[in-house]
């Protein structure tokens, strides 16, 4: 009888402890999974200049200084991006308060400090509340084009929903429980001590002047559990949203592109055979297995790529700068990204359920997810690089495609044959003779 | 004025070594638009007594539209060639009024052997303005407007914003920006190969949005730094039939008419 007592009163630490150490493990899986298919991008040298990638890192992730580009969701973003990696100082209180069966097992050791914390973590799950709510309206009422493109049909909404209703739920879990728990200390409940400042809930407690001590319990408790068992849920779903960005940001910037936006890698197996052609005498170098030209499928493109595609925040902020797209032609730079990601995780389902190898599915990015008609779009003019929050290069992405076309399916658009025959022959993208180049000295 | 244009190779006949290479590009040999441009440039190096000297014949195309519309080995063939040529003449420093070939040149030549000083021309007549060696009297240009659009290759690809704006504050004219500028600077449609092809099915084409945008400033004239931006822009503001009002003009011709050259 006395060991069931213990058993029972202990209960819902052991169900808590299950429930979080589950929580972690799906997520330490799904990580897992995430590093693996990134790794199947080919190699990429991007580890020079450690220096200047923290500076670039602290800059453009932690100070957010691309999302200031526009003032207005730039400033919301960051309620809602501080507010988020402040309160979840909280989640480590909540998590060994729910370990221990203690109830804000920090606030005797932290004094006045506990009370400021509180009382931050208050403020900024309002201005994470207001930010939400304004982003929820920005993306359902107001007409706002990047947030209505056909890009975003289907999953990519409903996905920025899920998370925005998300935020609200648990910002309003935690300040009602917080509320309740006040009610509770007025009523000098055992085991609710008086800690903490509450600048917000303090001003609902008159929700809750009504309840029994019973119900307030019930419901403290209910919001409690709610608050950290939909954090573990959010953690989990993060690996299929666009939310991933909230980590992805940070290493994605790291690893940027350091070199101007203009600059396009040479490619090295390319150099070879040219020197060849030019001096057949040159030394052979052995080229390491068969040379691919280009970019087919994700396989094909860097790490970083796709790195990149689980980055994509798909704000679109690319796309409302990219002047096909503006101009009514196919091309998104951000659907670009998303379909690297599709793809990407399509192939990742495929070693899965083949033991950890790929098998030919008869797809590929390049036709049954990117068209030639979206890459001829592009005039590489990086507008949407620069306008990226996180530094995603899609014009990599698409450069690559287009190698693809050109040189292993020779199928540029007929003009852009033309252009490179003549440039072959004349030494210019027209048809001029070489020998009328200086003929402007004496027109 | 009187053009003297001499080859790098006329240089070395005589005995001498030019001091800076322009590198004329494509279109600044052939388009008869961009040759004016070209001609300018030549008139302003040759006013700041400028020891400059061409490839002429044995220039080729740097490869730039074949790299971007993907035929990585044309771009390869063209580039090393180029830096046959400009290593055998130990060419040290370049100025170009084409953003592709200064991007090219400067940023993808190096690791295939070709290493060189690369400026636009915006940047040398800047440099020549403040070192004296030219000048400019605004006169002709005072109380008008003057809007200029940035090329995608010099502005984002490169950083460089400041060098054209700078010497365009020259003219004593009154600058006026488009709301997308600088970094936020719509591309005129040109860039990425797009030149040499039809522009794929859309709503609208690139070069009249942007020519819309830049006649919406109500300017005289459209300052360009690129021969293919001022091709665009020319047809952009001629299908808006505005081109008896606002002239599309390069860096190059509004100082090189500045300075009555
Ligand atoms: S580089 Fe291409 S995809 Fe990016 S904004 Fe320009 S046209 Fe659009
Ligand atoms: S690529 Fe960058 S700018 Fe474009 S939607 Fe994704 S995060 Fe936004």
């Amino acid at each position: 009888m006395h060991h069931t007592g213990i058993l029972l009163s202990i209960l819902p630490n052991i169900i808590f402890t299950l429930i979080f150490l589950a929580g972690i493990s799906l997520f330490m899986i799904n990580v897992r999974k995430i590093i693996r298919n990134i790794k199947l991008g080919k190699d990429l040298n991007r580890n020079d200049n450690p220096a200047e990638r923290w500076k670039l890192m602290v800059r453009v992730a932690l100070g957010q200084s691309k999302m200031m580009v526009r003032p207005i969701p730039g400033i919301l973003h960051l309620f809602v991006y501080v507010g988020f990696v402040i309160i979840n100082i909280e989640i480590v209180e909540i998590i060994l308060d729910g370990i221990l069966g203690t109830h804000r097992l920090f606030a005797p050791f932290l004094g006045g400090f506990y009370d400021f914390l509180i009382a931050s973590f208050e403020i900024l799950a309002f201005l994470v509340l207001v930010g939400v709510v304004a982003f929820y309206i920005r993306r359902n009422v107001i007409y706002i084009k990047r947030f209505r493109q056909d890009d975003l049909k289907g999953f990519p909404k409903n996905d920025a929903n899920i998370i925005l209703i998300t935020e609200v739920l648990l910002m309003g879990a935690f300040l009602t429980m917080n509320a309740a728990d006040q009610v509770l200390v007025a009523k000098s409940a055992a085991h609710y001590g008086d800690y903490g400042a509450y600048p917000i809930s303090g001003l609902i407690t008159g929700w809750f002047e009504g309840w029994s001590v019973e119900s307030l319990v019930i419901y403290e408790r209910f919001a409690w559990w709610f608050h950290i068992i939909g954090i573990l849920a959010f953690m989990n779903y993060l690996p299929y949203s666009k939310h991933l960005h909230i980590a992805m940001a940070f290493p994605n910037v790291w690893y940027s592109k350091l070199k101007p936006k203009g600059e396009l890698p040479n490619m090295e197996a390319v150099t070879r055979e040219v020197k060849l052609m030019l001096d057949p005498s040159a030394p052979m170098e052995e080229a390491a297995g068969p040379v691919k030209f280009g970019a087919k499928d994700i396989q094909d493109l860097s790490w970083k790529n796709l790195m990149d595609a689980y980055s994509c925040t798909e704000c679109g902020r690319c796309t409302s700068e990219c002047p096909a797209n503006i101009t009514g032609k196919l091309l998104s730079p951000r659907a670009i990204m998303m379909k690297t990601r599709d793809r990407m995780e399509e192939v990742g389902k495929n070693i899965d359920a083949n033991k950890g190898t790929f098998m030919d599915d008869g797809k590929s990015l390049l036709h049954s997810y990117i068209t030639p008609e979206e890459l001829w779009a592009c005039t590489t003019c990086n507008a949407c690089v620069e306008a990226c929050p996180v530094n995603i290069d899609p014009v990599d992405i698409i450069v690559n495609l287009r190698q693809q076309l050109v040189m292993e399916e020779s199928a540029p658009p007929a003009s852009l044959a033309g252009m490179f025959t003549n440039m072959e022959n004349n030494g210019a993208p027209w048809q001029f003779s070489p020998s009328d180049r200086a003929n402007w000295r004496e027109e | 004025m009187e053009l003297k244009v001499k080859t790098v190779a006329e240089y070395i006949n005589a005995g001498d070594t030019p001091e800076i290479l322009f590198w004329v590009g494509c279109a600044g040999s052939f388009d008869d638009r961009a040759k004016k441009v070209t001609k300018a440039v030549a008139k302003i190096l040759q006013a700041a007594e400028v020891k400059f000297a061409i490839l002429g014949q044995e220039e080729s195309c740097t490869g730039d539209p074949a790299k971007r519309a993907g035929n990585e080995f044309l771009f390869q063939m063209q580039a090393m060639q180029n830096i046959m040529v400009l290593n055998g003449y130990e060419i040290k420093k370049i100025v170009t009024a084409c953003p592709h070939c200064f991007n090219t040149l400067k940023n993808e030549y190096p690791s295939l052997g070709g290493n060189y000083e690369v400026i636009h021309h915006s940047q040398l007549i800047e440099q020549l303005l403040k070192e004296g060696r030219l000048q400019v009297e605004g006169g002709q240009f005072k109380g008008k407007k003057i809007t200029f659009h940035d090329p995608c290759y010099l502005g984002r690809a490169n950083n460089v914003y400041e060098a054209p704006r700078d010497v365009l504050s020259k003219l004593d004219a009154e600058l006026v920006e488009m709301k997308r500028c600088r970094t936020k600077g719509l591309c005129c449609g040109a860039g990425g190969a797009q030149m040499f092809k039809e522009a794929e099915q859309g709503s609208k084409e690139v070069n009249v949005e942007r020519s819309e945008e830049a006649l919406s400033v109500k300017p005289d004239f459209i300052a360009v730094g690129c021969p293919f931006c001022n091709t665009m822009m020319t047809d952009g503001v001629k299908l808006a039939e505005k081109e008896d009002q606002v002239k599309v003009l390069d860096i190059a011709e509004l100082i090189a008419q500045a300075a009555d050259l």
